[in-house]
């Protein structure tokens, strides 16, 4: 299926106030490339299990969950990939830049667990429902989020007072 | 058996000719016996002895963190055979080691572990940073928020050997380096220095 | 008359042993949490992140050109395919022309990569079961490869060989020579490492039947590559969704048939891998005869400046299973953001459930079948 007939599905099933925009990335003049489709923050699980289990769209692999630090809001984006049909899924939600949350779709895919792990630990997504959400690759006294674009660089003696 | 003797034969030859007791006399004695004994009495000092037994067989711990830690194996493997140094010998145990190479990058998360598994090698022990990174942060160094600048803030370093990563060759040289540091280790002497002052 | 205590009786305590990160069987500084009781593990809980260096941050730091000596320390093992995925990612992005020789360089030093990996994978297997021998032959044959890449690259393990829009040096006829000369004897000496490792009576009981994953489990936790087929998925991007010049060449993905025991056990995936270099020297075999003329460099601008707000997703099927760049250019010289996805790190999150109610001797075991690289799976 290509990604806008899967919009076009999604937007048919859970309407426009849901299913936000169809997005092709890049530049009109220079080349297209990626395109992502941009959804409500709060029908993510929903929409996910539809996507999962409806029989024209079977996204059985949740290749990758990826946290974006824009200027204004932070991005969770999902590449799903559907092994039995074949075809591409790139969700994106939007989370305000304060107390950043977003719904778990580990109870979907469990796929999602470590990736969540790991985008609340760089980034600072709290991924609502999530079975066991806490740091996953830096020590638990490890302070701030460091993929953020405001992420000041510890100084070895502060590790050291923190215990490291 | 006879490659056994050449070795110790060594051992006689340098004691008689370099080696000092601790008075600061020469060894003028060891000269005047050598030869005047059947072949398997060997005389040397207890230092020149111990060090030549601590050289001879350095057991490394297995202990990799990064890619350099392939190369560390590779120079345990068939081509490179770390094994004629006397150092192929890798232990699981810390307890049962001489030698900590620590072949790769070093992270906070990682320090407090390397730092303890340190403590737990019996004395005499020595370190061997293997790479950039283990040296001092390596291309990690600017950014990397993550990795600790060097494993000499951690522990004391003995032998540092460059390279991202350091082929085997190079990590042999190095480990040729560290045992010509043991060879000038003092043991009973610096015991005596001691008193002395 | 004195009667002798009797003892009491044995109380089964669940205790907490930690395997790693220091261990000579976790492939690096993984650490594994067991909850066990007795000989049984309950819970083998990996715990990750000893070696996470950074390196997304630094992609969001320096250019994309100096990033490749990064991608290559991200696995290790196979850093030829990650330079070449990274510069596919890029290629893709800043929309670069790879000249028809390159691409057969690419695939030629790839191939050869991933055999030199799985050499690692399968001798450090036997190495994790106390086989001691099989190590030393595989290692012997991986110093041949490596030597052919050392005369192509100029280095051993990381090799910053393949760049953006080609690579780095041209392909030599001594390579050509080498190589040739390394594909005459390998399958043979494949054959009979087989016959000392692979049907070893031994290692068949250590591994078979052990740690199956099956095909549905291992989609739903995300696994790619020699893990997924092992347990009867047919599925390789090199064929699937051919990048390159992979439909060019004629070979076979290897599936997991349960040949041993279960499909998808320890055994399956160990077996995958040998099987898989069969398939990569046959690659490889075509790939010499037809080298074609031309340069080895496309046309890369001094600067690259790809388009504002394009989003690149790029996957290739490396040695371990799919590795993924996610890109966001903002029109800047370096990426606005860069998320790396490796498969190991999704490989190793089945971990805790396949390990489930195993014993102690078989976690190892099931372990060495991951083939994981930290660099990798923390980044």
């Amino acid at each position: 299926m290509e990604h806008i007939d899967l919009y076009n599905l999604l937007k048919e099933r859970f309407g426009e106030e849901t299913v936000l925009e169809h997005v092709v990335t890049g530049d009109p003049a220079k080349g297209l490339r990626d395109p992502f489709i941009l959804i409500r923050c709060e029908a993510l699980p929903d929409i996910c299990e539809f996507l999962k289990t409806d029989e024209r769209t079977r996204f059985d692999l949740l290749h990758c969950i990826s946290a974006v630090d824009r200027p204004e809001y932070f991005e969770s984006v999902y590449h799903l990939f559907s092994m039995l049909l074949r075809h591409w899924a790139i969700l994106k939600v939007r989370t305000a830049k304060t107390d950043p949350h977003v719904p778990s779709v580990a109870r979907i895919w469990p796929a999602a667990d470590w990736h969540e792990r790991e985008a609340y630990d760089l980034m600072g997504i709290v991924y609502d429902g999530h079975p066991n959400l806490k740091r996953i690759l830096l020590p638990d006294e490890w302070e701030g989020h460091p993929l953020r674009k405001d992420y000041t660089f510890p100084e070895h003696e502060h590790l050291r007072e923190i215990g490291l | 058996m006879s490659i056994f003797m050449q070795e110790q034969n060594d051992i006689a030859c340098r004691v008689t000719k370099g080696n000092r007791f601790a008075d600061g006399k020469d060894s003028f004695l060891v000269g005047a016996l050598q030869g005047k004994f059947e072949e398997n009495v060997i005389v040397t000092s207890v230092d020149a002895l111990f060090n030549w037994a601590r050289l001879s067989s350095v057991w490394p711990m297995t202990f990799g963190l990064a890619c350099c830690a392939i190369e560390m194996m590779h120079a345990g493997a068939c081509r490179f055979d770390l094994d004629r140094f006397g150092a192929g010998v890798f232990r699981g145990s810390p307890r049962q080691c001489d030698l900590m190479i620590v072949a790769g990058t070093v992270t906070y998360k990682m320090a407090k572990r390397i730092k303890l598994l340190y403590d737990q090698m019996p004395e005499p022990k020595w370190v061997i940073a293997m790479g950039s990174c283990a040296i001092g942060g390596g291309p990690y160094y600017e950014y990397g928020y993550h990795v600790v600048k060097g494993v000499d803030l951690y522990i004391p370093v003995d032998i540092y050997v460059p390279g991202c990563p350091p082929r085997p060759e190079t990590l042999m040289a190095g480990l040729i380096e560290l045992q010509q540091k043991i060879r000038q280790d003092r043991i009973l002497r610096k015991k005596s220095a001691e008193t002395a002052a | 008359m004195i009667t002798p205590a009797q003892p009491k009786p044995l109380q089964g305590e669940p205790l907490v042993v930690h395997m790693g990160p220091q261990h000579p069987s976790t492939h690096g500084v993984l650490r594994v949490e067991l909850h066990t009781d007795g000989e049984v593990v309950e819970r083998a809980i990996p715990n990750i992140g000893y070696l996470h260096r950074c390196k997304e941050k630094i992609g969001e730091s320096i250019g994309y050109d100096a990033y490749v000596p990064y991608t290559d320390r991200m696995d290790y093992l196979a850093a030829m395919n990650n330079n070449w995925t990274w510069a596919m990612c890029v290629e893709k992005l800043a929309e670069i022309e790879v000249p028809e020789r390159a691409e057969y360089i690419r695939v030629f030093v790839g191939e050869l990569n991933r055999i030199a990996s799985h050499l690692v994978a399968v001798g450090t297997y036997g190495l994790d079961l106390g086989a001691f021998t099989p190590f030393l032959h595989a290692f012997r044959e991986r110093e041949m490869t490596l030597d052919i890449l050392e005369e192509l690259s100029g280095g051993r393990l990381c090799f910053g060989y393949v760049r953006i829009g080609g690579v780095a040096e041209d392909m030599t006829a001594r390579a050509m020579d080498m190589t040739r000369r390394f594909l005459k004897q390998f399958r043979a000496k494949l054959d009979s490492f087989n016959e000392l490792l692979s049907f070893n009576h031994i290692f068949i009981k250590r591994t078979a039947n052990i740690g199956a994953l099956s095909g549905e489990q291992a989609i739903a936790y995300g696994i790619t590559g020699p893990m997924l087929r092992a347990s009867g998925v047919d599925w390789d991007l090199r064929r699937d969704e051919p990048y390159s010049i992979y439909n060019r060449f004629e070979f076979d993905i290897p599936v997991g048939q349960g040949l041993k025991g279960q499909v998808g056990d320890n055994w399956d995936r160990y077996w995958i891998r040998i099987r898989e270099m069969y398939e990569s020297t046959r690659i490889l075999e075509q790939v010499i005869d037809g080298f074609p003329e031309g340069s080895h460099m496309g046309k890369v601008p001094a600067v690259l400046r790809p388009p504002k707000d394009a989003e690149v997703y790029v996957r290739t099927e490396c040695p371990r299973g799919e590795l993924a760049f996610y890109m966001i250019s903002d029109g800047s010289k370096v990426p606005f953001r860069l998320k790396a996805r490796g498969p190991s790190f999704c490989n190793l999150s089945v971990f805790e459930e396949l390990t489930r109610d195993m014993l102690i001797a078989d976690v190892v075991a099931t372990l060495g079948t991951f083939d994981v690289v930290m660099g990798e799976v923390d980044r």
